[in-house]
């Protein structure tokens, strides 16, 4: 039965093509794309201001309360803590990133691949509300600088406006802290692997063409390892525009895109509006993606 | 050439050069001396320390001892990027993102050279290579052997008095090997310089070098032109390592060199007879039957049993012999003549 099932297939190639990309062209066709598509539909309605009620028709009265004062607020708080947690995670992997691939070998490789990827086994909450204990005014971080005599620099750093608060865990540099450690990862690994796949020979040729070692860094080793960073940046930035985990557990009361969008569909009760603040993150995706794609990031790939 | 003279044109000199990996011995004194504008081959199997020896000389290997010296200035302790020379690549190590033009531009852009000189010389470079309407093209749309030009030409632009070539070759079928080894020879007479070369092809090694060195085991086994040591091999290992031969130890070399041997016969150098032909004057000659005959084409490779024990292989030509021949060649009864000459004593 088998077998003639799969004579059947060797004699038409077709078929068997048809079956291997059937279903998960159906899920992303149906599925995926279907529901964005449904996202996008609906965010050309708007809810009429005495009912309540959604009017189905076309319309761009939602797009326009986008951009009430609030709302802008909401996008760049949003976006500059995308943009500031995105260009310290590619700082903080790169290096990480380039020993793994280089020099670790043998145990020491499996040790730090273990290390990067053993935090995504454990629930994100749990590692969200472990950092709150951590970052709290009772917590080890305030213990740790009072301990070694720098809790004036520690109270420094929360006076400062904007990033400041009254602990850590209210604070918007805690807001940033967790952002980093929790997509730290998607950092590291897309960086490591395009560093992986950087021949040395390469390296040796530019030494060899005398270049010195940091020459070659930036004209070999950069542009190859790029479509890494960008690959980890498109992970750190998108995931930092949509969450509303972190935003709703640590730091002020300041809203992010992805709690705006909760609290719309939720409990405000207007759906058009949240699939309209949800299609902002894709726009600014979008334009961080071609900007990267004149820088030549892509080049390489 | 005075003996002050011919050590001021050593363009490149090992002396007593090692290089251990823990236990393993790559490279274990060798030294070696390579006049200026040679073409000088390292010949061996793999592991036998010739590609670790030219990676020391670019200076992406540091010998744990001896000395290595580039036209009299000891660069042992130079990171490659102060090294005078350039690398081909095995692989050609082409920059992927870049295209060709700017590959080829490399190393001058690196010295920051004015940029209409570099213009000037890329297009000169690529000229040289034959390659030069492809300045645009990445490298990833070129074939191997087009590669393998860039890779030249990368390297050749910055003007190195040593030119090292890393089995360039090895990856390209034989018809664009043969074409390229030409290629390659006139390049060297054109720009003049000194080329090293590695290859543990013995062809490639004998058709394109003024003189090879023969590594096995990280040790060099004899060094001298090719055609010294095709037929004056030193070791047992050069005799055969270096073309096909027929090794005698033991009573067949008793009996034919009256030592116990090692020694070594060339197969093409033993003709083979009608059994009652009588062998030329001052020849010697022994009688026997064919075991096997393999039809090569131009030349049939014979498999001779000695009546007296032994077996011998011999090359003739098929001037008027055919495969029909080769095919029932076997059994048939021969006799072997040489001259006493082309036995070679060897060392073990």
């Amino acid at each position: 039965m088998l077998r003639r099932a799969a004579n059947f297939l060797f004699r038409h190639p077709r078929w068997a093509l048809g079956l291997l990309l059937g279903p998960p062209l159906l899920w992303l066709g149906v599925v995926y794309l279907g529901s964005l598509a449904a996202l996008l539909v609906q965010s050309f309605f708007h809810v009429d201001e005495f009912t309540g009620q959604v009017v189905r028709s076309f319309s761009f009265a939602t797009y326009a309360q986008l951009f009430t004062p609030a709302n802008l607020d909401i996008f760049r708080r949003t976006t500059l803590m995308a943009a500031t947690v995105t260009i310290a995670a590619a700082l903080l992997s790169f290096p990480l990133a380039y020993y793994m691939a280089r020099y670790a070998r043998g145990r020491v490789r499996s040790l730090l691949y273990l290390g990067v990827i053993l935090p995504l086994w454990s629930s994100y909450i749990v590692r969200v509300y472990s950092w709150k204990l951590i970052l709290a005014k009772e917590g080890i971080l305030s213990w740790f600088f009072s301990a070694a005599g720098l809790g004036r620099v520690l109270d420094a750093v929360l006076a400062i406006p904007g990033i400041g608060g009254p602990s850590l865990s209210f604070s918007t540099l805690g807001r940033f802290l967790v952002f980093l450690y929790i997509w730290l990862p998607y950092m590291i690994l897309p960086i490591q692997a395009a560093l992986e796949r950087v021949p040395k020979s390469l390296l040796e040729a530019s030494a060899d063409l005398g270049a010195p070692p940091g020459k070659t860094f930036r004209k070999v080793t950069l542009p190859l390892a790029l479509p890494g960073v960008i690959a980890g940046s498109i992970f750190t930035f998108s995931l930092t525009l949509g969450d509303f985990i972190i935003p709703g557990t640590i730091g002020d009361s300041s809203l992010f895109i992805g709690q705006a969008v909760l609290r719309h569909q939720g409990t405000a009760g207007n759906v058009p509006l949240a699939a309209a603040m949800t299609v902002v993150p894709m726009l600014i995706m979008a334009a961080y993606l071609a900007w990267a794609r004149r820088l030549g990031a892509f080049d390489a790939l | 050439m005075t003996a002050m003279a011919a050590m001021a044109a050593m363009a490149v000199r090992f002396v007593d050069v090692s290089r251990h990996f823990g236990e393993v011995r790559a490279v274990d004194g060798v030294s070696l001396e390579i006049a200026d504008g040679e073409f000088f081959a390292m010949l061996g199997p793999s592991g036998s320390g010739k590609t670790t020896c030219l990676r020391m000389l670019a200076g992406f290997e540091r010998p744990t001892a001896g000395r290595v010296e580039l036209h009299g200035r000891d660069v042992t302790d130079l990171p490659p990027y102060e090294r005078d020379v350039n690398t081909v690549f095995q692989d050609y190590a082409l920059f992927p993102h870049l295209s060709v033009a700017d590959n080829v531009a490399y190393g001058l852009t690196i010295k920051k050279v004015a940029k209409p000189e570099i213009r000037r010389r890329v297009a000169e470079a690529l000229d040289l290579v034959c390659l030069p309407d492809y300045g645009a093209r990445k490298p990833a749309q070129l074939s191997g052997g087009q590669r393998q030009r860039v890779a030249l030409a990368r390297a050749l632009i910055n003007r190195p008095r040593v030119l090292l070539l890393d089995e360039p070759l090895g990856a390209l079928d034989l018809k664009l090997r043969q074409q390229m080894q030409t290629e390659l020879k006139a390049i060297q007479r054109q720009v003049g310089i000194t080329f090293l070369f590695v290859t543990h092809d013995q062809e490639e090694a004998l058709a394109m070098s003024d003189r090879l060195a023969v590594f096995n085991q990280g040790r060099v086994e004899q060094v001298g032109t090719p055609a010294e040591v095709y037929e004056r091999p030193r070791t047992v290992f050069v005799a055969g390592f270096v073309g096909t031969t027929n090794l005698l130890l033991g009573d067949l070399a008793q009996r034919l060199t009256g030592t116990p041997g090692p020694a070594a016969i060339r197969p093409e150098r033993i003709r083979l007879l009608a059994p009652e032909a009588s062998a030329g004057p001052g020849e010697a000659s022994a009688t026997g039957s064919i075991r096997e005959a393999v039809y090569l084409g131009m030349h049939t490779r014979y498999t001779v049993e000695l009546d007296e024990g032994g077996e011998l292989a011999v090359v003739a030509q098929n001037l008027d012999a055919d495969a029909a021949d080769a095919a029932c060649a076997q059994g048939r009864r021969v006799r072997l003549a040489w001259e006493p000459s082309a036995i070679r004593a060897l060392v073990g």
